[in-house]
């Protein structure tokens, strides 16, 4: 009979792993050529890459800068390389680049978008990262409407009074709902609020320009263009549609039937619909319904309908992660004697956020993308400028430089946020043992 | 399904000296009935706890023992009848319901921890917002019971690095911190593996020690026989048979009640 029984008397030392599976040898046999087919695959991979990037490379590299003309840089191509095309004309950027930009913003006025736009980062920072400044927060307040006013200026009292609308809001809030109680109190503080905006911030703020003028020489919104429309209209969009998006998931799962159908009819219709229509809405309908002789800037008009455009597929990413939580979350916090609001935000949001980050974050892509869309309406987008410089005598017929430059410029933001993405999943991760 | 057919018997002296059931009425339910839709899940619930009383509650799957207990803080509504609880009738007024989900824990079978926070935050989150308790004040007190149920070291720790018995006694102590009068258990270790059953039937065993007022579905019938003063089997939504727990384990009076026992205890 074999023996069974055995007891191991000493252990066994660790040993390093065979040199054939560590370092640069060990990955590239475990990856590229584990087996025959994994080689052949390699090797062809390789092929075409070498082969794609022979050619961009040239092209890319051996370019031309100055040049004031296409015409131009043909002969100085031909001139150094020969009769090709392989190779690129930069010097559409290098004499464009400030328009692609900024569009026809006043160039000794440039330092307010660049202001606003390190603003923006301030903004963005203590949202962002845990690790900045506290008071970078005051910044953060500050900045929705530090933004508008450093962008279009005019008289400083416009901002201002907006501003003070929140506290109108909050007064109105605070006398009538001891006496009429927190739905009406609500209500009637966001009424007041829209009330103060509408009829009065207007009047109010000419006045105290008349008397005190302090502001910043206004620029028109037809003069708006280039990268700086684009973030301009993504920042406000991504900005404003994540709040308006959780409003909107949490109504569609509201067991207030009016509620629940508003937000449904809302999410259906807008997602039904292109935004192409949606722009075109902004840009001519939309004039009918309003009082004649109103003047609703169109920058503006687009920004509220990409923001509704954003909103709506924002409340379905979130939606779904709402739909991932357990019941047993929504238990534990209504056991504890939570009220609705404070589960929703200590308890459900925080999580179904969390799971949503992926979705929310493809979804701002995707918006910050179809900003270009706006050049459909005769917006100077990056793309609505490609077609400006085209149209110039000395530019016509070029095309790949303008738009490897614009997407160029795209993919450094919508990688960034991507990557961002992806360090705040790790960040937020407790599940790790 | 009955998960356990053995009895996990903890093995120390019970501590009598505070485990005494007072007049005063605790919880008060009349009449009560729920339906799912048209299925009658809950008929003619009649159940007076009296406060510092231990009740076990037993039976088939499906018998409505969670739903029963689940109506005691409203996470369940009923339909007819009434539930009051420390004199606070459950109506479809969220004050009531709130003042009482304030004043009553309740331990899940899956543990239901917030796994965004740290088991301190866990623990204060509901002090903090809803007592209004200082912050310093909840910390202390969270660690006070964090240390009653054994894990103070792992406050800092997320409940995603706990093992499953841990995670429930922070479940447990994250209910105290509300210094509930009465604490619901359902199931409380049906999810655990045999050796945190142990840990967890401890901690409860010390709660009742200390007088805590506690109604527990459970099928631990060890932890029934030495803890509890009263047991209640239920089948289809009604309570059939209740009595105290030397009675009810040797003495069965109705047949479905044998027929349980029989299967639960594998005799
Ligand atoms: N939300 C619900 N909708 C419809 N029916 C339900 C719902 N929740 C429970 N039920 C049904 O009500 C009955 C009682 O359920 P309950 O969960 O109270 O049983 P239980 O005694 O706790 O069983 P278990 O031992 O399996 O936990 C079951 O038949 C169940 O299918
Ligand atoms: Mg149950």
């Amino acid at each position: 009979m074999a023996d069974t029984s055995f007891v191991r008397t000493e252990m066994l030392p660790e040993q390093s792993p065979p040199l054939t599976s560590v370092g640069v040898l060990g990955w590239l046999r475990a990856n590229l050529f584990s087996n025959l087919w994994n080689t052949i695959l390699t090797v062809i991979s390789l092929a075409f890459i070498g082969y794609l990037l022979a050619g961009l490379i040239p092209w890319v590299f051996q370019s031309v800068w100055v040049a004031d003309s296409l015409n131009e840089c043909r002969e100085v191509m031909n001139a150094t390389w020969g009769d090709t095309h392989g190779h690129a004309c930069w010097a559409v950027i290098r004499e464009r680049w400030l328009q692609l930009t900024f569009g026809f913003y006043p160039s000794e006025l440039y330092w307010r978008p660049i202001l606003a736009f390190v603003l923006l980062f301030g903004a963005l920072a203590p949202v962002l990262f845990p690790w900045a400044p506290r008071w970078l927060l005051y910044v953060t307040a500050a900045y929705p409407f530090l933004f508008p006013w450093l962008m279009w200026g005019g008289t400083i009292w416009a901002p201002l009074m907006v501003a003070a609308g929140l506290a109108v809001g909050y007064f109105a809030h605070k006398f009538v709902e001891p006496i009429l109680g927190g739905l009406a109190g609500m209500i009637i503080a966001v009424l007041a609020v829209i009330v103060w905006w509408l009829f009065l911030v207007g009047p109010l703020s000419g006045v105290l320009a008349s008397i005190i003028p302090i502001g910043l020489e206004p620029v028109e919104s037809r003069n708006f263009g280039g990268f700086m429309l684009s973030i301009m209209i993504g920042v406000v969009a991504i900005g404003v549609s994540l709040p308006i998006g959780i409003v909107l998931a949490l109504g569609r799962q509201s067991d207030l039937l009016i509620v629940k159908a508003i937000c449904v009819g809302f999410i259906e219709f807008i997602r039904g619909v292109p935004l192409i229509t949606l722009l075109f809405v902004a840009s001519t309908l939309l004039n009918i319904f309003m009082p004649p002789g109103t003047n609703f800037d169109i920058i503006l008009r687009v920004m509220i309908m990409v923001t509704l455009f954003a909103a709506a597929y924002m409340a379905e990413v979130i939606r779904g992660g709402l739909a991932a939580l357990p019941k047993g979350q929504y238990e534990g916090a209504d056991s504890l004697g939570l009220d609705y609001w404070q589960s929703q935000r200590l308890i459900i949001m925080p999580q179904a956020l969390k799971i949503s980050i992926p979705g929310i974050v493809s979804t701002f892509i995707g918006i910050f993308k179809d900003t270009t869309l706006v050049s459909i309406i005769g917006l100077l987008d990056p793309l609505g400028l490609s077609n400006a410089i085209r149209a110039d005598a000395a530019w016509n017929g070029i095309y790949w430089e303008l738009f490897a430059f614009i997407a160029f410029l795209f993919f450094i933001f919508c990688f960034g946020m991507s990557r961002y993405s992806m360090y705040l999943e790790r960040r937020l991760r407790t599940d790790h043992r | 399904m009955v998960e356990h057919t053995h009895e996990t018997m903890v093995d120390r002296e019970i501590d009598r000296s505070h485990m005494q059931v007072s007049d005063e009425v605790a919880i008060q339910i009349t009449d009560m009935n729920k339906w799912y839709g048209s299925f009658h899940v809950l008929r003619d619930i009649d159940l007076t706890v009296n406060r510092g009383e231990r009740i076990v509650i037993c039976g088939p799957s499906g018998s409505g023992k969670s739903t029963l207990i689940r109506c005691i803080n409203a996470l369940e509504e009923h339909q007819a009848g009434s539930i009051e609880v420390n004199g606070t009738a459950l109506t479809s007024d969220l004050k009531n319901v709130d003042k009482v989900r304030a004043e009553v824990g309740m331990v899940f079978q899956h543990f239901n921890l917030f796994p965004h926070l740290t088991v301190m935050d866990n623990c204060t989150l509901a002090p903090i917002w809803v007592r209004k308790t200082p912050k310093k004040e909840a910390d202390e007190t969270a660690m006070h019971y964090l240390e009653k149920v054994k894990i103070p070291e792992q406050a800092l720790k997320y409940p995603g690095q706990l093992s499953g018995g841990q995670q429930q006694r922070v479940a447990i102590a994250r209910s105290l911190c509300m210094r509930p009068q009465i604490m619901l258990f359902d199931e409380p270790t049906s999810a655990l593996d045999p050796e945190m059953i142990k840990e967890v039937l401890d901690t409860m065993i010390s709660l009742a020690e200390d007088g805590m007022t506690m109604l527990v579905v459970t099928h631990e019938m060890g932890f029934a026989r030495q803890v509890a003063n009263r047991v209640i089997f239920m089948d289809q939504g009604q309570i059939v048979e209740q009595n105290e727990p030397e009675e009810f384990f040797n003495n069965p009076k109705s047949d479905r009640t044998k027929l349980f026992l029989s299967q639960i205890l594998g005799h």
